[in-house]
């Protein structure tokens, strides 16, 4: 599930709440049909140790090497003797960091830290990953190792949440969206159902001329600097083709086209505002 | 160019608050700290009087009234009686009082005091003994100068008395004539002796000292240092110094130590870790009895290798276990309020250095206390540090068994336990918003 919004929306907000580090002004937070009380509680305790929290900082003790941070963490979820060692093997070769066990995590790249920020929150097998923005800071390289590790986890039975403004990752990863804005839930659903309700369904053509156009007299949306004209299509071959034919009596050159699918990005600036959020 | 950065620079120091004070204020305050610290060691008995126990074993007269002349002076409190109800001290009880740190110095008056009282050549005029803690070096020279003084002015006449008879006894006896002379004249100096004692309070010279162990001047006094026969000169100052600078280093130690809480919220790991099982109060918990074990062998390595300069350790073992547990739990919850008092990394470098150098100075890490005036040493009670070295003191330099610790330690306890209630305090702002 991606749970998507521009800044100050109220992600992060609400995953510290689910961690139970934000005191709830009003309702409650149930997870897997379980009421989740206060941290230190029986019922939190029990509770989270079905979650797994992913913070956006690289949260690692950074003079210590990637098994002691993950030794740390397993053992404040509760994981001992044995079953810590099997997990910490686990997560050295899910990371991929095994050449470098013993290298302390201060002296490791971004990517490297991620990876193991990941792992260290997954350790004690949790039922639900809570990832606020996990990919944020990372050369596409890692990006791509990060999200086949994510998809390790999927295929393993865990339930993951991500907080991301990476949109063409969360259109590619996730089966449900939910958008929020001023921590409001502004849309939930499938991408195509979101789009249905949104943009719809049909694709964008948009033609850049040589000039400055009359956008109404040729029947497209004028976009930008007057220059470049949208036409909303179903059919793309046919309708195409005529607004290329339009364009060129009116006596304009037309200098590129683009063809645009309707997107997560077009649901989310048509949900959300091009106003930029400070 | 030049302008424009030092106008940047300016800005920039004027709006970092921990960097404007530690620039400024640090500076005054530990100036007039230790102004107030060295100019009341150089004011002298009269502004910071030297308690002192006094014993009266001869009850003669000329002893009454020399006990008389130095209640008199504005430099000394004198202390007659203790216990409940209120009892003459006796020596054993006065000694006690100088082992146990109450007092620096006990003079005791001997019997056959006042028959000797005023014979100068005389060979075996018992002596007045000043029993004192060495530790304080200034207070035997002072109060042996003060009893000097006092027996000068208390009483004059008994002293012309004994003058005239040493005259008689070796210059041939008076005549009927002279005697009479005499006898209308002395009652005449008495009164004005009194008549001069209610008319001012005190203020007798106390410039008459000697280095030896008896002092030249009308009385005799012979100085015993009470402690001191137990051990070197060197291995007390080798503990003066190594508790002093152990208590300074062990608050730098926890302080830097609790630090550790602000990386942790810096980095988002105090958010990771409070997010699974572990609770504020739990965290703070463990923090602490870490630290307090750091403490423990910090202060253990150190004391252990004063042994190379002659400090003697491993005799005063328990007495030093107690009191460096008691220490280092007392001192890393100081460091737990700091770190948590509090935002950055910064702030906490700049009030930690106000604060342990503050207490340090006062509370007798630098400048062991003894040396201090007296309402200065009270301050120092205030402090962590004054209560740490009175123990350390005990320890090394009283050579007084562990279970006479029990103030300290109770107080240590009490300071432990208030500080970590303070410290989780301080820390709700990093529980749940």
């Amino acid at each position: 599930m991606g749970l998507l919004g521009p800044n100050g929306a109220g992600k992060t907000t609400l995953v510290r709440a689910i961690a139970g580090r934000v005191r709830l002004d009003e309702g409650r937070i149930t997870l897997l049909g379980r009421d989740l009380g206060a941290n230190g509680s029986d019922q939190g305790d029990q509770g989270r140790a079905r979650l797994g929290i992913v913070p956006q900082e690289i949260a690692l003790y950074g003079l210590l090497t990637p098994v002691e941070n993950l030794r740390t963490f397993g053992a404040l979820y509760g994981l001992r003797g044995g079953d810590l060692r099997e997990r910490i093997e686990w997560a050295m070769a899910w990371t991929g960091l095994e050449d470098r066990a013993h290298a302390r995590v201060a002296t490791f790249s971004g990517g490297m830290k991620r990876r193991l920020n990941i792992a260290c929150a997954v350790l004690h097998r949790p039922e639900v990953v809570l990832l606020d923005e996990p990919t944020v800071g990372v050369d596409p390289q890692s990006r791509e190792r990060i999200w086949e590790m994510l998809a390790g986890l999927r295929a393993a039975g865990a339930s993951l949440m991500l907080t991301t403004h990476q949109l063409d990752e969360a259109q590619r990863v996730c089966d449900r969206i939910i958008i929020i804005d001023h921590g409001r839930v502004i849309a939930d659903g499938r991408l195509d159902e979101l789009v249905a309700r949104t943009v719809g369904p049909g694709r964008r053509v948009r033609l850049t001329l040589d000039r400055e156009a009359d956008a109404a007299m040729l029947g497209a949306e004028r976009d930008g600097d007057g220059r470049t004209l949208v036409w909303r299509v179903s059919d793309v071959a046919a309708e195409l083709a005529a607004a290329l034919d339009r364009v060129r009596a009116a006596g304009y050159a037309v200098e590129d086209v683009h063809v645009e699918a309707p997107s997560l990005h077009a649901v989310f600036i048509h949900l959300t505002g091009r106003e930029l959020r400070e | 160019m030049m302008a424009a950065l030092f106008r940047t620079w300016a800005t920039e120091l004027r709006r970092d608050r921990v960097a404007f004070v530690l620039t400024f204020l640090l500076p005054v305050i530990f100036f007039s700290v230790f102004a107030v610290l060295f100019g009341g060691m150089g004011g002298g008995g009269a502004t910071n009087p030297v308690t002192i126990a006094v014993v009266d074993e001869d009850g003669s007269e000329a002893s009454r009234r020399l006990v008389e002349q130095l209640r008199r002076d504005k430099g000394l409190r004198v202390c007659t009686e203790s216990g409940d109800p209120p009892a003459p001290l006796d020596r054993p009880a006065a000694l006690g009082l100088v082992e146990r740190g109450r007092v620096p110095i006990a003079v005791v008056i001997p019997e056959g005091f006042g028959e000797g009282f005023g014979m100068f050549l005389a060979g075996d005029v018992p002596a007045i003994e000043l029993l004192a803690d060495t530790s304080d070096p200034v207070a035997p020279q002072m109060v042996g100068g003060l009893l000097q003084g006092a027996a000068m002015t208390a009483a004059p006449d008994l002293m012309m008395q004994r003058g005239l008879e040493m005259f008689e006894r070796y210059g041939g006896a008076f005549t009927e004539q002279q005697r009479a002379a005499v006898s209308d004249w002395l009652p005449m100096l008495r009164a004005a002796t009194e008549e001069a004692a209610a008319g001012s309070n005190g203020g007798t010279d106390d410039a008459a000292s000697s280095d030896g162990p008896a002092f030249c001047g009308p009385v005799a006094v012979k100085v015993v240092d009470v402690l001191g026969e137990k051990k070197t000169d060197r291995s007390r100052a080798v503990s003066l110094s190594a508790s002093g600078i152990a208590v300074m280093f062990l608050l730098f130690m926890a302080a830097g130590g609790a630090g550790t809480l602000l990386e942790e919220q810096e980095n988002g790991v105090l958010e990771r870790l409070l997010s699974s099982r572990l609770t504020m109060g739990r965290l703070l918990l463990g923090k602490w009895a870490f630290l307090t074990t750091v403490g423990v062998v910090q202060v253990t390595v150190m004391f252990a290798w004063g042994m190379l300069f002659g400090l003697e350790f491993l005799r005063h073992l328990p007495g030093f276990a107690v009191m460096t547990v008691s220490t280092a739990a007392a001192g890393s919850a100081l460091g737990l309020v700091l770190a948590t008092a509090c935002r950055t990394r910064a702030q906490l470098a700049g009030l930690s250095t106000i604060v342990i150098l503050m207490m340090s100075a006062l509370g007798g890490s630098m400048l062991p206390r003894v040396f201090m005036p007296e309402a200065l040493r009270m301050v120092g009670l205030a402090t962590f540090n004054g209560w740490a070295l009175d123990g350390y003191n005990k320890v090394f330099w009283r050579e007084l068994g562990a279970a006479s610790l029990w103030p300290q330690v109770l107080v240590l306890a009490a300071m432990t336990a208030a500080f970590l209630v303070i410290a989780r305090g301080l820390a709700r702002r990093w529980e749940a918003a």
